[in-house]
């Protein structure tokens, strides 16, 4: 197996990971596509070793050459479906645009509810959100 | 034979597609919906008659052999899970079509087709066999419930929708990493050959791969410390569909932790996963005191009670295994039918937070006792479902001396009840909402018409009395429970099964 390829698979997940972790929506949709991308080569380098195009006249005779095809399948699978999914992210961020002018994700009710109780005890103004 | 389990599958994806071409035609487009919904849950009884007697039953999809294609098993888990979870989808799609004339209801125009899909997705995902469908059967129900749950586009539904979102896509991008470490470890994703190779594994790569799926599938079925999205989400959508999430959603997540974990012999994740049930159990019910609004309260039981089922997994036994198998053909009906009854308090009183309800024990009665019958259910009172299925937990955990668990699970128990009085003081007693008030008249202006809110009743009353029955037939459902947990623990006869 291709040191290369689990490097890029490894460097492709870290910097997805942490593109996910941030609050604005555009930066999560490209933390998934990166993340998406790490998937689908890690399902190749899963395969084994690339070769001849795996189609069913060229097997005959020189068979163990061809490429695994069943990982390409599931990685066109997982492909399709991690487009639709970025164009949904990006339909939701817009939406949101729509409603409070950015793309941001908000804190989640429970914190905002404690957010709300603490400042009623220290009758501060709300700290700032980036 | 064969034919009904790809049927199963394949008809609601269809039945979708033409709700859709007729989508502004009200009639056809219920009709077909509800006719649709109805002959599925018929199949699925029929094929848990069928396999109760005969055994199990294969399809191979194209008729590739197991190791190249994809393989349909309708083993007797899969058919018991499959029958109550499309029997629940029913009853809530007849509930949805009286809410649908009110201010509460979902779309129709996009409800009904995405209900089929996400039914499609349900039965592909328990009938499954081999990881990578199991994986596509996810995206379906995922893909449709995000949505069911964001359609109406309300600031609250994107708000908490885009954590749900976020936490669910990276859940599936973990679960396709693994297939990927599976593949490479095992050569195959077929789960019947997954049972035979995983256990020859060296320890490292086994126990690698049983965490990270511990992780990928705790996070659908919302285990701590996962389960964050969960109470957020699930209340801001209609009530229908948050009462098909409620009842299946995390379920399909556990019904995959139990086959994955108890196929390939994960024995050794038996003390993990017990420790996160014990945590789960505790967070979820001590949230749930905590909150004031019957829907958040009852979305925080959700990952409670899936702490009971994930206890049952962790002690890794038969007694356990077919504890949890009936704990969540109790618990998929109850909840579902638990969040039906907030819809009738939010069509009565026009919220469903706990301040500004109150007294509709007087003025509802029977939404009193459909209310009643399920919350004394939940938490575990006899002669409930419930009671059979904590006790039945209780014993297996009490056969292989695993005390701490189950002094956590009793205890647990009591705070659930705890936590159903403060909804009962706060709805159904107290002093009644001032009817002349603006928001009580708006709400009875928006509100159902008469038949719309008959049929609400009725179906909710038809609902608990199946709940009722699952007590009236505990024995048997017992036994089958017992059956199906005999060939997880000991997969030869499935590999047998899918292989031969």
């Amino acid at each position: 197996m291709s040191v290369a390829l689990l490097v890029t698979v490894a460097g492709l997940a870290a910097i997805g990971t942490y593109l996910i972790t941030a609050r604005s929506m555009s930066r999560i949709v490209l933390g998934f596509s990166m993340l998406g991308h790490a998937a689908v080569l890690a399902l190749l380098a899963a395969g084994g070793p690339a070769g001849q195009a795996p189609l069913a006249d060229r097997l005959v005779g020189s068979g163990a050459e061809a490429a695994n095809p069943l990982p390409q399948a599931l990685s066109l699978t997982a492909i399709v479906i991690s487009f639709g999914l970025t164009l949904f992210l990006l339909a939701l961020a817009r939406r949101q645009h729509v409603l409070t002018g950015d793309d941001l994700v908000e804190d989640d009710l429970e914190d905002r509810r404690i957010a709300t109780t603490e400042m009623e005890h220290t009758d501060e103004p709300e700290p700032e959100v980036a | 034979m064969e034919a009904v389990v790809g049927l199963i599958v394949v008809g609601p994806m269809l039945a979708a597609a033409v709700a859709l071409a007729v989508q502004h035609r009200p009639r056809i487009r219920d009709a077909v919906t509800i006719g649709t919904l109805a002959t599925e849950a018929v199949l699925a009884a029929w094929l848990l008659a069928k396999v109760n007697s005969n055994g199990a039953v294969v399809l191979r999809v194209g008729d590739w052999t197991p190791e190249l294609g994809i393989v349909l098993v309708a083993d007797l888990f899969a058919a018991l899970i499959l029958t109550v979870a499309l029997g629940t989808i029913f009853v809530v799609e007849v509930f949805a079509i009286g809410q649908r004339r009110t201010a509460w209801g979902a779309d129709p125009e996009l409800a009904g087709p995405l209900l089929l899909v996400l039914t499609a997705g349900v039965a592909l995902s328990i009938l499954t066999g081999d990881l990578f469908t199991l994986f596509v059967a996810f995206e379906l129900i995922l893909i449709s419930s995000y949505v069911l749950l964001t359609h109406q586009g309300s600031r609250g539904q994107i708000q908490s929708g885009m954590t749900y979102v976020v936490m669910n896509m990276f859940a599936s991008t973990l679960f396709l990493l693994g297939v990927a470490f599976v593949y490479r470890a095992t050569g195959t994703v077929n789960i019947a050959l997954l049972a035979q190779r995983i256990p020859e594994l060296a320890d490292g790569t086994r126990l690698g791969i049983g965490m990270w799926f511990l992780v990928v599938f705790g996070t659908k079925a919302a285990v701590f410390p996962l389960f964050s999205w969960l109470p957020d989400s699930y209340p801001t959508a209609p009530t229908t569909i948050t009462a098909i999430f409620a009842g299946l959603l995390t379920k399909i997540g556990i019904y995959t932790l139990v086959r994955f974990n108890t196929l390939t012999g994960m024995e050794d994740l038996g003390p993990v996963i017990l420790a996160v049930s014990a945590l789960t159990m505790v967070v979820g019910v001590v949230g749930a005191l905590a909150q004031d609004d019957v829907k958040r309260i009852l979305s925080f039981h959700i990952v409670s009670q899936v702490g009971y089922m994930v206890m049952g997994l962790g002690l890794f036994t038969v007694a356990g295994v077919a504890a949890t198998a009936f704990f969540l053909i109790h618990h998929m009906p109850v909840k579902t039918v638990l969040f039906l009854v907030g819809g009738l308090i939010e069509d009565e009183a026009g919220t469903s937070d706990l301040d500004n309800v109150g007294g509709l024990a007087s003025r509802r009665p029977v939404v009193a006792l459909l209310f009643a019958l399920p919350a004394l259910s939940l938490s575990g009172l006899p002669p409930f479902s419930g009671f059979v299925a904590k006790l039945a937990l209780v014993d297996a955990g009490l056969a292989v001396a695993s005390t701490p668990i189950v002094v956590v699970s009793l205890l647990v128990s009591v705070l659930t009840l705890l936590s159903m009085a403060k909804i009962w003081l706060g709805v159904f007693w107290g002093s009644p909402v001032d009817e002349s008030s603006n928001i009580v008249v708006a709400v009875r202006e928006a509100g159902a018409s008469r038949g719309g809110r008959r049929l609400m009743v009725g179906t909710t009353g038809v609902a608990v009395l199946a709940t009722l029955l699952i007590a009236t037939f505990a024995g048997s459902l017992w036994d089958m429970s017992y059956r199906a947990a005999t060939n997880l623990v000991d997969p030869s006869a499935y590999i047998a099964g899918v292989l031969s």
